[in-house]
């Protein structure tokens, strides 16, 4: 346990360490230079010499890739005119657009689109569970159907055009509900909730559709299996069977699939952010491209990297715990 | 050829495969259609909006009519219908040409991972656990803004959905071929004194003609998923190359005054997308008949 734990933290520095390297090696190798942008217009050379000595970029990139490890394990100090400041650990650096820290950017902007991830997961797992529990028993037929079609729509629908025609359908034509604006949860719990509504459903349509379906085989599946045909025999009531036992070999997979949507739910909310204007991490990223912001891209994929692999780890031993079974490698 | 009798037999694939190879057509034929319309992409119609109104078209569903099939674009006054019809191209290129560099990359690989010996196996499954462990549209988004914005967009794009998504083929190729090895008639042809090549050639390959197609054929609308997404982001292909994905970012400022400009690219991505979804859910009960359920 303890050394496929070591395992699994040496493989995550190092796929986070590759992805680090490959970034700084292509922003290095792209011709732009980030200085010339924060300069601004009236740059004269002298000037622009110091804006690239604060902002680290006249060093080789070997040396300044060296720099941003050694900021991230231990911090490290900037030269801000005569004094330095102190950026601590994790130092992911400053933002070479709005000269913040960039730890500090991404804790600011990480709320936003955790509300919006776990929101719209919960939403896909009481709407999925139900819907393939429901279809699974052959109670409804014209609910297998939905499901059926949904399953299909939901491999064929982009996330940003569910939200589209939600906010075309709900805010302009009905007008039921407001366009939608990030309002944190310890302000208005209400308000977060409301807001949300749109983004959480249009994240969810494609992640439910795939846990009904899952439910759904899970149940047949497990239904089928001898010790359901004993516990009928020994005259339990069938709806302690479904409940008590169909349901819980049915949910299995689902236990895993989940930690790893999670992280996938949330590297896809860059296109519901985006989409919905919604201020996370995923627009910190998509405003900081355009602004070739490399240490903001460097840390927003760092996270985004780290938050997988986390995933993936918790799956694993979810997995574990739930089916003593498996075996972790 | 029970495999065409069943895909003959199976009407959810037959109404893809119908739609998939108009619109395929559509892409190929785009300069034909809008010079059949008397239109093309590029040229602005200013005296067709409102100005009072911001530039929404004027006249009733986005100024459709005799003259514009579909209407004109809010703001610029193009015609949509040459808008979308080119736009099939980018869309279709794109996917079809990242859906056939992960086929290579990941068929090349999973044969090599599941022929080699015990520590080829080992690297090449680590190099595949890295590609499935990056976060592909975050690393996309920074990989696409980085390269210089005078090479060929959507070339790029395609390399980079595929250099991203190479991972799940050459899984499913590593095992389907680790589990065809063990057959007897390769066994046979290793007796028989062939090499590896023509092993893998001659006696995997084939094998992995069924499994890889399906996984392909539905490796093809995530990958316009993707192209569509990236360009809605504003880092696919430039202006003024049309595309669906960037007309629906454009649509994102105009779908109040304009539902026009959200329906008519976001219909034919979603029409398209649910044509391939079809064809590819048809080939694979059709070549997996013990899998009945429906995808993965």
């Amino acid at each position: 346990m303890i050394g496929y734990l070591v395992r699994r933290l040496g493989g995550a520095v190092l796929v986070l360490f590759g992805l680090s390297l490959l970034l700084y090696g292509l922003f290095y190798l792209a011709p732009s230079d980030p200085a010339i942008l924060t300069c601004g217009k009236g740059c004269t050379p002298d000037r622009l010499a110091e804006v690239r000595h604060a902002m680290g970029v006249d060093e080789p990139a070997a040396t300044q890739y060296a720099h941003f490890v050694r900021g991230l394990v231990g911090g490290r100090d900037y030269p801000a005119g005569p004094a330095t400041r102190h950026c601590p650990a994790p130092c992911l650096g400053y933002s070479f657009e709005t000269d913040q820290p960039v730890t500090r950017l991404l804790l600011d902007r990480l709320p936003v689109s955790a509300s919006l991830a776990l929101g719209a997961e919960v939403l896909a797992l009481t709407a999925g569970i139900g819907a393939g529990v429901l279809s699974g028993l052959h109670r409804y037929r014209w609910l297998d159907r939905i499901v059926n079609g949904l399953v299909l729509a939901g491999y064929a629908v982009p996330v940003f055009l569910v939200g589209l025609l939600l906010l075309l359908l709900f805010c302009v034509q009905l007008q039921w509900l407001p366009f939608p604006s990030y309002v944190p949860l310890t302000t208005d719990p209400l308000a977060w909730a409301q807001n949300l509504l749109l983004p959480w459903v249009a994240l969810a349509v494609i992640q439910t559709a795939a846990y009904a379906r899952l439910t759904r085989a899970g149940i047949q599946e497990t239904l089928a299996e001898e010790h359901i045909r004993t516990a009928r025999a020994y005259g339990l009531p069938e709806r302690r069977i479904i409940w008590r036992r169909a349901l819980r070999g049915a949910l299995l997979p689902l236990v895993t699939l989940t930690a790893i949507d999670l992280a996938a739910v949330m590297t896809s909310a860059v296109l519901t952010e985006t989409m919905f204007g919604l201020p996370g991490v995923g627009q910190l990223l998509v405003g900081a491209v355009n602004q070739i912001d490399l240490p903001v891209v460097v840390g927003v994929t760092l996270l985004a990297g780290l938050l997988i692999v986390a995933a993936n780890t918790v799956a694993d031993l979810l997995y574990r715990a739930v089916d003593p079974r498996v075996e972790l490698r | 050829m029970t495999v065409l009798r069943r895909l003959r037999g199976d009407r959810g694939f037959l109404a893809g495969a119908v739609v998939a190879l108009l619109m395929v057509l559509v892409a190929v034929a785009a300069p034909l259609l809008a010079a059949a319309a008397g239109q093309d992409y590029t040229t602005y119609h200013d005296n067709l909006l409102d100005s009072a109104r911001g530039g929404v078209p004027l006249g009733r569903f986005g100024g459709l009519g005799a003259e514009h099939w579909l209407g004109v674009e809010p703001a610029t006054g193009r015609d949509l219908f040459a808008r979308v019809v080119y736009g099939a191209r980018v869309s279709l290129g794109v996917a079809v040409g990242a859906t056939l560099l992960q086929v290579l990359f990941g068929v090349l690989v999973g044969t090599a991972a599941g022929l080699g010996g015990r520590w080829a196996d080992a690297a090449l499954t680590r190099v595949v656990d890295l590609v499935l462990a990056v976060p592909s549209l975050v690393l996309a988004i920074s990989l696409l803004a980085i390269v210089p914005t005078d090479w060929p967009r959507p070339l790029l794009l395609a390399a980079v959905i595929a250099i991203l998504g190479w991972g799940g083929t050459a899984r499913i190729t590593r095992g389907e071929t680790l589990s065809l090895r063990t057959r007897d008639y390769v066994a046979a042809a290793r007796l028989s004194g062939a090499g590896r090549f023509r092993i893998a050639r001659r006696e995997i390959a084939p094998g992995l003609a069924a499994p890889v197609l399906t996984y392909a054929a539905l490796l093809l609308p995530t990958n316009m998923i993707s192209e569509a997404g990236l360009s809605f982001l504003g880092v696919g292909v430039r202006p003024p190359t049309p595309s669906w994905g960037q007309m629906l970012s454009t649509a994102t400022t105009w779908f109040r005054a304009d539902p026009m400009y959200v329906l008519v690219p976001g219909g034919l991505l979603f029409l398209t997308l649910l044509a391939f979804v079809l064809v590819a859910n048809g080939l694979r009960r059709a070549l997996d008949p013990r899998q009945s359920e429906v995808l993965r």
